[in-house]
């Protein structure tokens, strides 16, 4: 690998992710509307555990898994979807020709997301924190960066496998994005402590890293965490760092293969393109 | 002859409507779809319920919750379904402007398609509902139903709802990706403030105000009595007080209500649409892509 070719495709990575950054103080309405959309689901449920005088962690979790929600929306409507769209718009056969790696494109769109959803979903924690008076007991702010960290390179890293896999979709990727919404929220335990799901079902679902992800950040800011996560908080993070390898090494392979297939059947571009 | 016309646009965009709701999978991947996706959404109140409560889910609170979660896929999907039209129609498949000066009832052609959106989201209720019954305890007697009352409010109740996404189709001739963020921005705050999961009565004083003017609050009381009377009775007497801040209104009061919500929102919302269409005709709007 020359070092213009490394130059070349941190370029890239930097122009993908351009539009994420600046897209957002273009039409500010948008951002308005991702920030407070989630507060509605919050307060519903938040209202739900007010009313079965639940514990005030619960509503803690509520908060914190509403504003996660906005992260993996973003996996699934501008990172997985996006090749999808890439390809209904034209852009994509110009990603293909463009002398970079695949990936970097995807990196790209990564970086400008997270940066992005983190500041909405920072805004939406911070005014459901208010709202219902949750109150934070942060133990290690160094260990919230990592867990923080590595939950979302595994996160992206699984956005950019979906990616790939979407590649060769039509109208079913709408479908199937729209689909993994309601589901993951569930089974990833947005609203409640995953372990309730039972051991089996909750190891199942630590495949999608926002479950671990979201277990431990319990734990760390929340005074009742420890008492309701699923594995201890060493072992989420040596979980989550494992999958943070698995899915960039998936995607990138993920990504080959999807490219060649769809050059073979003739479904990277559109019959009026 | 004006008569038939209308009812054979409103049957073929029914159809397209079908089309595009389905065909892009086999028919028993889109049942499994039309399936997963509302009972798993149901599934997050009910392990909520169960932290807290331990399980016990043969209680008249969690036929309540359960119920109105139900029901509220009407107001999501149906308000969503029928201001999706316009947008998918103008930015996605690029027909707007084809299917505007067809020959044919532009308003048939909307509730066509959102007819069936209602259709679909109706079966994804029923099921939610009998998984309910069957899985989940939820106190709904087949026996013990006032049938006129729940179809009543089921009729009134839809077609507000309908009007109002008319409202909001109309809107989305002006706006780009706006028109979701608004939908999903009034279907949450019909979420929160209108008894849907929990009663209004836990909210504070100025947004149970707020509530009361609210057609689907109504609503959601009507559907519950007319489904689950021996729940809303259940509810009051073991909680001892006025739980959900209805018991003094009668029934006729409630259907007179959603009548009248009916009336009004239809004035209103055919005067936002048609307002909302002048302007985007008035500035090149019909055709207008955004890229979303």
């Amino acid at each position: 690998m020359t070092e213009s070719y490394l130059l070349k495709n941190l370029r890239a990575v930097r122009g993908r992710a351009y539009p994420r950054l600046i897209g957002s103080t273009r039409e500010p309405s948008w951002f308005i509307f991702d920030v407070i959309l989630p507060l509605f689901t919050i307060a519903g449920y938040a209202y739900v555990y007010k009313f079965l005088d639940a514990r005030a962690e619960l509503i803690g979790y509520v908060v914190l898994g509403g504003a996660m929600t906005a992260f993996w929306l973003n996996i699934l409507w501008s990172m997985a979807s996006q090749l999808y769209w890439e390809k209904e718009i034209g852009n994509l056969p110009l990603y293909l020709m463009a002398p970079i790696s695949r990936m970097s494109i995807l990196a790209g769109m990564a970086v400008g997301g997270l940066f992005e959803t983190t500041i909405q979903a920072a805004m939406t924690l911070a005014i459901g924190a208010i709202a219902f008076n949750v109150v934070f007991s942060l133990a290690s702010p160094v260990m919230l960066i990592v867990v923080f960290v590595v939950t979302m390179i595994a996160l992206y890293g699984m956005g950019m496998m979906f990616a790939s896999l979407y590649l060769l979709l039509g109208r079913e990727a709408y479908h199937l994005s729209a689909l993994m919404m309601e589901p993951v929220y569930f089974a990833s335990g947005f609203y409640f402590p995953v372990k309730h799901l039972g051991f089996w079902a909750a190891a199942g679902a630590s495949i999608i890293p926002i479950t671990l992800g979201l277990d431990a950040l319990r734990q760390i800011i929340f005074p009742g965490g420890t008492e309701d996560a699923f594995l201890s908080l060493n072992t989420e993070v040596a979980l989550l760092s494992g999958l943070c390898v698995v899915f960039m090494i998936l995607s990138r392979y993920a990504l080959r293969y999807m490219e060649y297939l769809g050059k073979t059947t003739g479904r990277l571009t559109l019959r009026w393109q | 002859m004006a008569v038939t016309n209308n009812l054979k646009v409103f049957k073929d965009s029914a159809w397209l409507g079908w089309q595009m709701e389905a065909n892009w999978t086999d028919p028993f991947l889109f049942l499994t779809y039309s399936i997963v996706k509302p009972i798993a959404g149901t599934l997050i109140l009910v392990l909520m319920y169960i932290v807290v409560t331990g399980g016990e889910t043969a209680n008249a609170f969690f036929s309540y919750m359960y119920v109105g979660n139900a029901m509220y896929m009407f107001v999501a999907e149906v308000l969503f379904g029928v201001t999706w039209v316009i947008h998918d129609d103008r930015e996605h498949y690029m027909t707007l402007k084809q299917v505007y000066i067809a020959p044919m009832n532009f308003y048939m052609y909307i509730m066509g398609r959102s007819a069936i959106k209602i259709a679909i989201t109706s079966f994804g209720v029923f099921i939610t509902i009998l998984f309910g019954v069957v899985a989940l305890d939820v106190a709904i007697d087949l026996t013990s139903i006032d049938w006129p009352l729940l179809a009543l409010s089921l009729v009134l109740g839809l077609a507000s709802i309908c009007i109002l996404g008319l409202a909001l189709g109309g809107v989305s001739f002006l706006t780009a990706k706006h028109s979701i963020g608004i939908n999903e921005g009034l279907a949450g705050v019909f979420y929160v403030l209108s008894g849907v999961v929990f009663p209004i009565t836990i909210l504070p004083t100025w947004a149970e105000s707020i509530s009361r003017f609210l057609p689907v609050t109504y609503w959601m009381e009507a559907v519950r009595r007319g489904m689950e009377p021996g729940v809303m009775r259940e509810l009051a007497d073991t909680s001892g007080y006025d739980v959900t801040g209805m018991s003094n209104v009668s029934d006729l009061t409630i259907m007179l209500y959603l009548l009248i919500s009916v009336g009004v929102f239809f004035a209103l919302s055919i005067g936002v649409f048609r307002i909302a269409d002048y302007i985007a005709r008035k500035k090149g709007k019909i055709d207008w892509t955004t890229a979303y």
